[in-house]
């Protein structure tokens, strides 16, 4: 069992998360839509996850916590998939290879376990980053 | 009595259904049911009077809470922003009409600004191939009444365009296609084995960032030509199956969408897949479409086209003079390299959708945000000025991902007080022009920019 696999990854939408957009990105909904990753089986058992747990990914540009599930759209060993959305951007690489669109799919991240973090909201992550978090209001 | 309102547009994706029926409570006020729309479709009528909505611009005080002003005051800080900045980014446009579209241009082109809309992180890429290979496309009805044939390459529409399928590509019955699903081939290619790939004949799982040599493979095979045993993760025979089924089609389609423009190779795989669809055409009919993703985001494109001659990222900092070159003048470029010094997102969420890290520079300089609803960039925002939703409570014109304009109407009144994009840019040119009149009144005009301007004597 791997502490940690590199796999590649990859974000395009999802319709839980396009549903999710649309009633708000504040919502609980678009919490659970987009701060999970899906991964093969195969990757899966590599680490050793249970379903659910929560893991860390981790690209050139950054680290995100998500949540392991079983997705209904199955990849092939070595692909990664989360919904695009804010935990993916936390990750996404902004290169855009002379063209203006950031490398949104196809880029390589390191996932391990993790037991004591937890996932943060999506107002966290962005306005974390920015530095305008003042916690939970 | 509740009423209907039928043909309703939907502002949600490019398919642009403009088959819904919206029932509105007796005093216009609130949306009471959708019908025809797909699940996020709904969400966005129901979204429109079911929760809270901003009615007023909130400005960011001191100890980083917001608070109500005025659209007058809103009009007059988002001006002077735009006219002390020395290169302000005026981004997004998925969601607003082109009249919108229009009234912004005009903005900044009088604050010289960079303005860019959502194709730049979309298929933007797919712009740079069409102007290299051309497009050998088509409408959406053609396919309904045509094609036999339908590729979806690197697209989900099962989740992101949830009613193109049964619209216009696979179960329709249209004028040549009588037996809808019965009578057409359907192949997916993906990364993923998709929802969309349920509904595949064929599926062909294509090695991610591959799909440039899967494409070469095809045109290989299409032109009599051998080809390795395994391609992308795809054996000969799969390959040559599919090539003989795309040569042999009476009318074929290929949808394309982000596995393309978002992978290595970018516009690259877009103009290969417009060469095989060339290439197809030495035989029998093919067309290609970019799988658009906002309801009128083919509008900007359409509108800018027009009005300066690129579709996306327009470099207006020398006014009426329009430079394009995506890499340098794109958004997410620009950001990374602290190039503007001020950033409008209108219609979008860049604070969601861009990179982390895009987002952390851009924050740096004044950031206003143009849209009906709370979201990220409004939450990391200087100014966030509420506007109606365009296709629920604003009329106006949209463009379908074929590049067919289509009428939109609206199903009931906005907020009291809420104004439409288009007012609130045609303000805000209104107050830029007063601000450039007091400086030269004080201090004389502002120096003449650099270069050949339009209509000027040689």
């Amino acid at each position: 069992m791997a502490n940690r696999i590199t796999l590649n990854m990859i974000t395009q939408r999802s319709i839980e998360e396009g549903v999710a957009m649309e009633k708000g990105k504040t919502t609980p909904e678009y919490f659970e839509a987009c701060s999970i990753i899906e991964m093969h089986d195969d990757d899966v058992k590599a680490l050793g996850l249970v379903p659910n747990q929560l893991v860390r990914v981790t690209s050139e540009c950054g680290s995100v916590i998500v949540k392991t599930v079983r997705g209904r759209q199955s990849l092939y060993p070595g692909l990664a998939f989360i919904p695009q959305g804010v935990w993916a951007n936390q990750v996404v690489p902004p290169r855009t290879q002379a063209t203006g669109e950031p490398q949104y799919s196809g880029f390589p991240v390191t996932v391990e376990p993790v037991n004591s973090e937890r996932r943060k909201s999506a107002l966290e992550l962005v306005q974390g980053a920015v530095g305008m978090w003042r916690g939970d209001q | 009595m509740p009423k209907k309102v039928e043909n309703v547009g939907c502002p949600y994706c490019g398919v642009c259904c403009d088959d819904l029926v919206v029932t509105v409570s007796d005093d216009g006020k609130k949306i009471l049911e959708v019908e025809n729309a797909c699940a996020i479709g709904n969400q966005i009528f129901h979204h429109a009077t079911g929760g809270e909505r901003i009615r007023l611009p909130r400005l960011r005080q001191p100890d980083g809470t917001y608070k109500d002003i005025s659209y007058e005051e809103a009009v007059d800080y988002a001006a002077k922003v735009l006219y002390n900045a020395k290169k302000p980014l005026i981004y997004g446009f998925g969601s607003t009409n082109c009249e919108g579209m229009a009234a912004a241009a005009k903005v900044a082109e009088k604050a010289g600004a960079v303005l860019d809309n959502c194709a730049s992180i979309c298929h933007g890429s797919s712009f740079l191939a069409i102007f290299d290979n051309g497009y050998p496309s088509c409408t959406l009805g053609e396919t309904k009444n045509r094609a036999d044939v339908i590729v979806y390459w690197g697209a989900n529409p099962a989740h992101a365009h949830p009613r193109h399928m049964s619209r216009y590509s696979i179960f329709p019955r249209g004028f040549f296609t009588g037996k809808g699903h019965k009578s057409r081939k359907i192949i997916v290619i993906d990364p993923r084995h998709t929802d969309t790939a349920q509904m595949a004949d064929i599926y062909l799982q294509v090695k991610q960032g591959h799909d440039y040599e899967l494409f070469d493979a095809f045109r290989a095979v299409v032109r009599g030509h051998e080809i390795p045993d395994q391609v992308a993760g795809i054996k000969r025979e799969q390959i040559v199956e599919v090539a003989e089924i795309l040569k042999k089609a009476r009318f074929g389609t290929i949808f394309y969408g982000m596995g393309l423009c978002h992978s290595d190779g970018r516009n690259h795989n877009v103009d290969i897949a417009i060469s095989l669809t060339r290439d197809l055409n030495d035989f029998t009919k093919w067309t290609i479409m970019a799988m658009r993703g906002h309801y009128n985001i083919t509008g900007p494109g359409a509108v800018w086209s027009w009005q300066y001659g690129y579709p996306y990222c327009l470099d207006l900092t020398k006014r009426d003079i329009a430079h394009m070159n995506p890499g340098e003048t794109s958004s997410v470029d620009l950001a990374m390299r602290d190039e503007v010094d001020a950033f409008f997102n209108v219609g979008t969420d860049a604070g969601a959708h861009f990179p982390i890290d895009a987002v952390k520079h851009l924050r740096k300089h004044p950031w206003i945000t143009v849209d009906p609803n709370i979201n990220m960039a409004s939450e990391i925002s200087d100014l966030h000025i509420p506007v109606g939703i365009v296709g629920v409570e604003v009329p106006g014109i949209v463009y379908r991902m074929d590049n067919v304009p289509i009428q939109y109407r609206k199903v009931i009144d906005p907020p009291e007080g809420v104004i439409s994009d288009e007012e609130l840019f045609e303000r805000i040119h209104q107050r830029l022009c007063e601000l450039e009149a007091e400086e030269t009144a004080k201090e004389g005009a502002k120096a003449a920019p650099e270069g050949v301007r339009a209509g000027s004597e040689p």
